[in-house]
């Protein structure tokens, strides 16, 4: 953890100039190469670094993208067929970009799973939670808009769809919505507007990540015991230990991406976004992004009126609701282990929470019908997408407003090590005679 | 790690069970609710797979029912002539075809309009003069333009489907839903449907059960020099290869490009993974 003892010497002439005017040698030495981390690290600790890649390319094939593109409602679509087609290697960048967003949802998503099983946010480290969320809000309103920019159909239609969810806040919906979209209807000033904010919206995620590891490096990362450093003994030095393993991770996951990006680069897109955006020509089902579907699942499974809330406003605080949990979970989890690996109730609970999101995500492909949840009780079960989509939902607030709050007060924890230096020596004796609490499978890797 | 793959087979099974569920719909031949009515038949094509490349002489071929029978209607307006060298064709036999067009060009220095033969630098002239005049010379609906047709089709695969598609790499929806559409005319609707008038029934159309366009193709209606069987069934394959080309000229750069990455990162990937082991030997963790 920062202790605050900087080991640094410099050792050039070069290195002594700077460190007395800008220590900039120092922070770097300091953060990258002698910062200690938890010797006990998984795999799954290799996402934060993996996010940074995905977002530096992002910027980077985005910039060059951006030279060739026209945000003209009349050019934008040709504009983009110019790059796949006339320019260098455009197909390449486009596909990476586009793959590229997809991307940095799986590695976020992955990490932010990862926070939720290993307790990453739990005291003192709810700043750091909470700036990941922002980012993540950011980073969702970056993809959004980045899908509107080819100017296809499902670039259009998403577009009308989302931006109309503000129309049903009270009093100042309309207005909200007229000022997102700079006109009544998507039109040339929205597809400009998204095009500007596109391009600064990532250096926004580029500034709060900054303080997201500024974060980190004064609290220290969590392991997988969720048992804080204690001795010298329980961590290693930052380089070359998490460099090269975090390289490793980094070569894997890039594996995946490049699979998709040469030989299935629309798999993650959809077949209408080929065909230009017409508004007087609705597609037959109007589906987001991906990374987007469980929770417009959500906001789909909301179809009847609560007193004065209609069924529009309450889907879309339920869509935002949802968002919202993550802000607050540090807050709703009562237990006082962190790591679900030494909570067997808590553990279990957070494997159907996957399961439910992904469920809602498959949901989020599908038509709204159906009877929905009344009608699933009495028995119908062929195609009632909403009925299930309201169970999931149920399920999803239920398991941050009830579950964890609950579970955290109930649960009987496993017994825990008193270090994680004790920890890696128990798990490393071996097969024989399990110690409590090293059992569990996601630690024992790498 | 066993875990985790237990808890991913259960969420698997999860959503399997509800897949399964949903998919049980009830059946009323005459009035169908999800489109198409039958799905696309999956063809062999030679650009499928990690080494796929485009078959040049299939390509020519479809070229040539595009010319003759697809452009009447439908406009390819992405699609330069010089892009055509990716159908094996030399720069003369380019400048040749492109001049075999009608470009209506200008204004020129006395500010008048007029017409001149194509170069490989313009793209293949639209059939119409504009949307509004595609749809009325053709009962109402505007013919698409082809140049991204094989990438702008494509019939939702499903659970499972959808996860086998991955490794299989199943990336020819669009042109199989081409092909499917092409040889499926010709069919006799259930008892019952209604048909409506001035539409032609097609069980593999994606948005309805009939289309307003009339079926296009014929046996021996487009005769081919290398041999190829002269049927509809091999002019709907050439054409949807062409297609396909059209809308992706640079596929077999793409997956060429793809395997010396893949190669790079696994070699990459086993030299960082054997330093790793290295540098974390002494250390238990």
């Amino acid at each position: 953890m920062s202790e605050g003892h900087s080991t640094y010497t410099p050792k050039t002439g070069i290195e002594r100039w700077f460190d007395a005017r800008m220590p900039l040698p120092r922070l770097i030495y300091d953060s990258f190469v002698a910062y200690p981390v938890p010797r006990n690290l998984n795999y799954m600790w290799t996402f934060g670094g993996i996010l940074s890649i995905m977002l530096a390319s992002q910027i980077l094939t985005g910039i060059v993208l951006a030279m060739h593109y026209t945000s003209d409602t009349n050019l934008a679509f040709d504009s983009v067929e110019k790059i796949m087609r006339d320019v260098n290697s455009g197909w390449l960048l486009r596909y990476l970009h586009s793959n590229g967003a997809s991307f940095f949802f799986v590695a976020v998503y992955i990490h932010i799973f990862r926070g939720l099983f290993y307790g990453s946010y739990k005291a003192p480290r709810e700043l750091l939670w909470i700036l990941g969320c922002i980012i993540y809000l950011l980073m969702m309103a970056t993809g959004f808009m980045g899908y509107v920019l080819p100017w296809g159909q499902m670039s259009f239609w998403g577009a009308t769809v989302i931006t109309g969810f503000f129309s049903a806040i009270p009093l100042v919906g309309n207005w909200i919505q007229q000022l997102l979209l700079g006109g009544f209807a998507v039109d040339d000033p929205t597809l400009n507007r998204f095009f500007a904010l596109h391009y600064l919206l990532p250096f926004m995620i580029a500034g709060v990540v900054v303080l997201h590891i500024w974060a980190l490096h004064v609290v220290g990362q969590s392991n997988p015991t969720g048992i804080e450093v204690k001795s010298k003994t329980d961590t290693v030095a930052f380089t070359p230990y998490a460099t090269i393993k975090d390289a490793f991770g980094m070569i894997v996951f890039l594996f995946f991406f490049a699979y998709f990006v040469f030989y299935l680069p629309n798999y993650l897109g959809h077949p209408d976004n080929y065909t230009v955006a017409n508004p007087l020509k609705t597609p037959a089902h109007i589906v987001p992004e991906w990374y987007f579907l469980p929770f417009y699942a959500i906001l789909r499974a909301i179809t009847f009126n609560i007193g004065p809330i209609n069924s529009k406003l309450g889907g879309v605080l339920c869509m935002f609701g949802a968002i919202a949990m993550l802000f607050l979970v540090p807050w709703l989890d009562t237990s006082k282990v962190r790591s679900a690996v030494y909570r067997p109730w808590y553990k279990l609970f957070f494997w159907l929470f996957v399961a439910d999101a992904v469920l809602l995500g498959w949901l989020g492909s599908q038509p709204a019908e159906g009877g929905g949840l009344l009608t699933l009780l009495i028995g119908e079960f062929t195609g009632n997408y909403v009925g299930y989509a309201q169970a999931a939902t149920l399920f999803y607030f239920a398991f941050f407003l009830v579950i964890m709050p609950v579970l955290g007060l109930i649960e009987t924890p496993r017994r825990l090590p008193n270090s994680i230096t004790e920890a890696v020596l128990e798990k490393n004796k071996g097969g024989s005679g399990h110690p409590a609490g090293a059992t569990a499978a996601p630690e024992t890797k790498g | 790690m066993k875990k985790i793959l237990t808890s991913l087979a259960l969420l698997g099974l999860v959503v399997a069970g509800t897949a399964a569920i949903a998919a049980e719909e009830e059946h009323n031949p005459a009035a169908p609710t999800h489109f198409p009515i039958n799905e696309p038949k999956e063809m062999s094509w030679s650009f499928a797979g990690p080494f796929g490349t485009y078959d040049k002489a299939q390509l020519q071929r479809g070229l040539k029912v595009y010319k003759e029978v697809c452009s009447a209607c439908h406009s390819m307006n992405l699609v330069a002539f010089r892009t055509l060298e990716g159908l094996g064709y030399s720069e003369a036999q380019i400048k040749t075809l492109a001049a075999g067009y009608t470009i209506h060009d200008g204004p020129n220095d006395a500010g008048d309009m007029f017409d001149r033969p194509g170069k490989p630098s313009d793209h293949f002239p639209a059939p119409f003069p504009n949307e509004q005049a595609a749809a009325s010379a053709n009962g109402g609906a505007a013919p698409p333009d082809m140049s991204l047709l094989a990438k702008a089709r494509g019939v939702e695969r499903g659970f499972p489907r959808f996860i086998f598609d991955i490794f299989t790499q199943y990336a020819q929806g669009g042109p199989d839903y081409i092909h499917s559409l092409l040889t499926g005319y010709d069919q006799t609707p259930p008892a019952g449907m209604v048909i409506p008038e001035g539409t032609h029934y097609n069980p593999y159309f994606l948005s309805g059960v009939s289309l307003k366009m009339p079926k296009p193709l014929s046996d021996g209606q487009v005769t081919y020099d290398d041999g190829a069987p002269q049927t509809v069934d091999q002019y709907a394959r050439d054409v949807s290869a062409f297609l396909m080309f059209a809308a992706e000229p640079h596929l077999e750069d793409r997956k060429k490009t793809g395997f010396r990455v893949m190669v790079f990162l696994l070699l990459f990937g086993a030299l960082v993974y054997m330093t790793k082991r290295r540098v974390w030997a002494d250390v238990a963790h």
